[in-house]
Parts: C-alpha cells; structure tokens; sequence
C-alpha cells in the first residue's frame, strides 16, 4: 500500500494494478517488460514443470507411487480430451495441452493468494512497491499463449495442406469459387470471412481468460474496500472473501480447461479441408 | 491493457515450457503408462487364459474320476466273481478230502475191528484151552488137537 499518501478506493485499486513495469534499453513505450508477470511466470514454470519432471525421472512401468499416480491422472485426463478432439499425427499436441493447462491453471491459481497479504509481503520482504501476482490477468501472458497457438495454427494449416492448399483455402471457403462469374466477389468475401475467423480466434481465446482473472481480481480488491468500513466490515468482507475464493476454484480450474481446450480444437481444426 | 515487451517474453517461455514438456516430461510418462497398459492387459490375458486351464483341467479330472470310478467297479465285480468261483472250488477240494478222510477212517475202523476180533479169536481158544485141560485134568497135547482147536477157532 501506497505508505504517506492518503489511501482512497481508487489508490487502493489503483495500486494493485499497477505492473511493475521496467523500461528495457532506456526506451518505454513498447520497450517495457513486466517483471512481476515474467518472473511470475518463470518461477510457476519451472516449479510446475521441475515437479513433472522430478516424477518422470522416477517413473515407472508398475506400481507407481502416489505422486506418480496423481500426475498419470492428469496427464491420462489431457490425453483423452486431446485423443477425442485431434486425430492429426502431430505428438506435440498432447504435451502441448498439458502445459498450457497446467501453466495457465497455476497462472490463474495465484488470484488465491491474497493480494493485501501478499502485497505487504512484496512491499516488506522483497521491497517491491507494485507487483501484481496473477500473470492470467496480465493481457500480455493471455495474448502471448493465444498468439503461440495462433501460430502453431498457421504452421499445421501450411504443414497439412501446403502452402498453396492453404493459400487457396483462404480465398475459396466457406462459399466457394463458383459460379465463375462470381468468382471475384466470392474471393472478397471468402478472405474477408477467414480474415475475421483468423483474427477473431486468438482474440477470443486470450481475452476471455484475461476478462475472467482480471474480473476475478478486482472482485477481491473490492471485497477488500470493506475493511475500510470498520471490523465488522473486515469480517463481512472476510466472508465474502472466502465465498468469492471457493467460486473462483471453479473458474480459475474452468479457465485453464477452456483455454487448453480450445487451444486443441484450434489446431485441429487447422488440419482440416474445406 | 498496454502491449508490451512482455508479451514475446511470455511468449518466449511459453514455447520453452511447451518444449520441455514435449522432450522431458510428456514421452516418459506416456510410455510408463503404456506399458503399464500393456501389463495389465498381458495379465488379463493370462488370467482368462488361466480360468480357461482351469476349466478344462476341471473337466479332464472329471472325466478320470468317471473313468477310475468304472473301472474300480469293475474290478470289485472281478474279484467278487473270482471269490465266488475259488469258494466252489475250495468247497469241492474240501468235501473230496472229507471224504477221503472219512473214509480212510472207516477203512482203519474196519482194519481195527478185524483185528480185535482176530485177537479175541486167539484169546477164546486160548481159554478153550485152558479150560478143557482143567476139565480133562490133564495136559492136553497142542499138537495132537491143533486141527480141534483151529475148528474151534474157526467157529468163534
């Protein structure tokens, strides 16, 4: 919190929404890196998939250990819903779905961590005024993944039907090329479908988790205003709190599985002809 | 919502955490779990093949029992027939020996009584002897009345 200055509902908000943003090259503008989103990442990251690789190294063929059991669950989980969506030959679709699911569901998952807690922390343990925790709620992280699979799109539409196949496809679905009179203006009005489908995709894709956790987040901050009301505030804004939190499992949880699974039906739906 | 600098580094880690996964994490997993798939199929496996054994071991020893049951039955029919027949014939050895014991009993019997009364002769003529000496008061001459004596002998 914003020490000296007075502290009103919109500091507060104000405050926890504010990037830690460092200029890269001395430039700003476009030049700017969110470290508490990049670092948050990282760290998530290399936790997440440092464990799953701790267990692969143990891995076993027979009677696997709890830990092991556990992570076979979800992997078996993304295997299903991947196998019951894509039946291109690609095996980096699988993995794919895995981490985005489990990157995203832990991205997602640090909107639990208190953010007046965890911003006293910051403030007073590693002496970082601005640091938001949630890299989801950062449009960056959200349009980062969707354009990475935006472009994985790209690559197996050009890989599966080449690139003059896709070329063709760009101008010649959804209404076709004939009659041949009509050809040009179909050509119009073909690109400027797939034009929209193109665009509207990745957009979609990141902006609906970023809505989501941004939502999410600013619901707590302002279940947090209520201890500006006195103790009994605190305590009914405690309340809220905590019903917000168990609301938001299945959110953070649904989130994470909707953009894994889009994330696959978009590359499927590359590999198919019109 | 500023586009930033952040978004390619995201990017940037997002493809190295896809590329991990995809090299480190997912193709051990996947074929731990396959094989494992296939262990417990194999071992299904074995174990319809086993319960079918089972069933047909269940069935061969049933038909052995049947078997060695008949068989028993047949060999307790021979012996009986076999105790029968060997009774008939100890029963023939047995009356023929009795018989010929009986008879060589009656033949000593026979030889028995010839001679007591061969005995008795003798003792008779001896006393009739005796006893007309004592009549006639004097020594009868053996010689002189041994054909009397045989005829009395051969009265007795």
């Amino acid at each position: 919190m914003a020490a000296g200055t007075e502290l009103t509902p919109t500091s507060y908000i104000g405050h926890h929404l504010t990037f830690l943003a460092k200029p890269v090259g001395g430039e700003g503008g476009f030049w700017t890196l969110h470290v508490d989103t990049f670092v948050t990442t990282l760290i998530l990251g290399v936790l997440c998939f440092g464990f799953l690789w701790l267990v692969t190294r143990k891995a076993t063929a027979g009677v696997p250990s709890k830990t092991q059991a556990f992570v076979e669950l979800a992997i078996d989980f993304i295997n299903d819903q991947v196998k019951g969506i894509y039946q291109g030959g690609s095996t980096l679709v699988a993995p794919l779905a895995l981490t985005t699911f489990v990157l995203v569901l832990f991205m997602n998952a640090m909107d639990f961590l208190p953010v007046d807690i965890m911003a006293w922390i910051y403030e007073n343990v590693f002496h970082l005024h601005n640091w938001r925790s949630v890299p989801t709620a950062d449009v960056n992280t959200t349009f980062a993944l969707a354009l990475s699979v935006f472009a994985l799109m790209i690559f197996y539409s050009i890989k599966v039907k080449g690139l003059g196949g896709w070329l063709h496809e760009l101008v010649s679905a959804p209404f076709g090329l004939k009659p041949l009179w009509m050809s040009p203006l179909l050509v119009v009005f073909n690109l400027l479908f797939q034009v929209v489908e193109y665009v509207s995709k990745p957009l979609s894709h990141s902006l609906r988790l970023y809505g989501n956790m941004y939502a999410g987040e600013i619901i707590f901050m302002l279940l947090g205003l209520w201890a500006a009301t006195g103790v009994v505030g605190t305590v009914f804004g405690g309340v809220l709190h905590l019903g917000w939190a168990i609301f938001h499992i299945l959110i953070v949880a649904l989130q994470a599985y909707i953009f894994m699974m889009l994330t696959v039906v978009y590359i499927a739906m590359a590999h198919e002809h019109h | 919502m500023n586009i930033n600098l952040t978004l390619l580094m995201q990017a940037a880690a997002f493809a190295a955490f896809i590329w991990f996964t995809a090299r480190f994490v997912w193709p051990p997993l996947m074929r731990a779990i396959e094989n494992r798939q296939k262990q417990i199929a194999d071992g299904l496996a074995a174990g319809e093949q086993g319960r079918q054994n089972l069933s047909t071991a269940e069935k061969r020893s049933a038909d052995m029992l049947a078997e060695g049951k008949a068989k028993a039955a047949e060999i307790v029919a021979l012996g009986e027939k076999f105790k029968s027949e060997t009774m008939e014939q100890a029963k023939v050895l047995a009356k023929a020996e009795a018989d010929r014991i009986v008879a060589a009993a009656k033949a000593e019997i026979e030889q028995e009584v010839a001679r007591a009364k061969e005995s008795l002769r003798n003792s008779v003529a001896d006393l009739a002897v005796a006893g007309a000496s004592k009549i006639l008061k004097r020594e009868v001459d053996a010689k002189a009345h041994a054909d009397l004596l045989r005829e009395i002998q051969q009265k007795l």
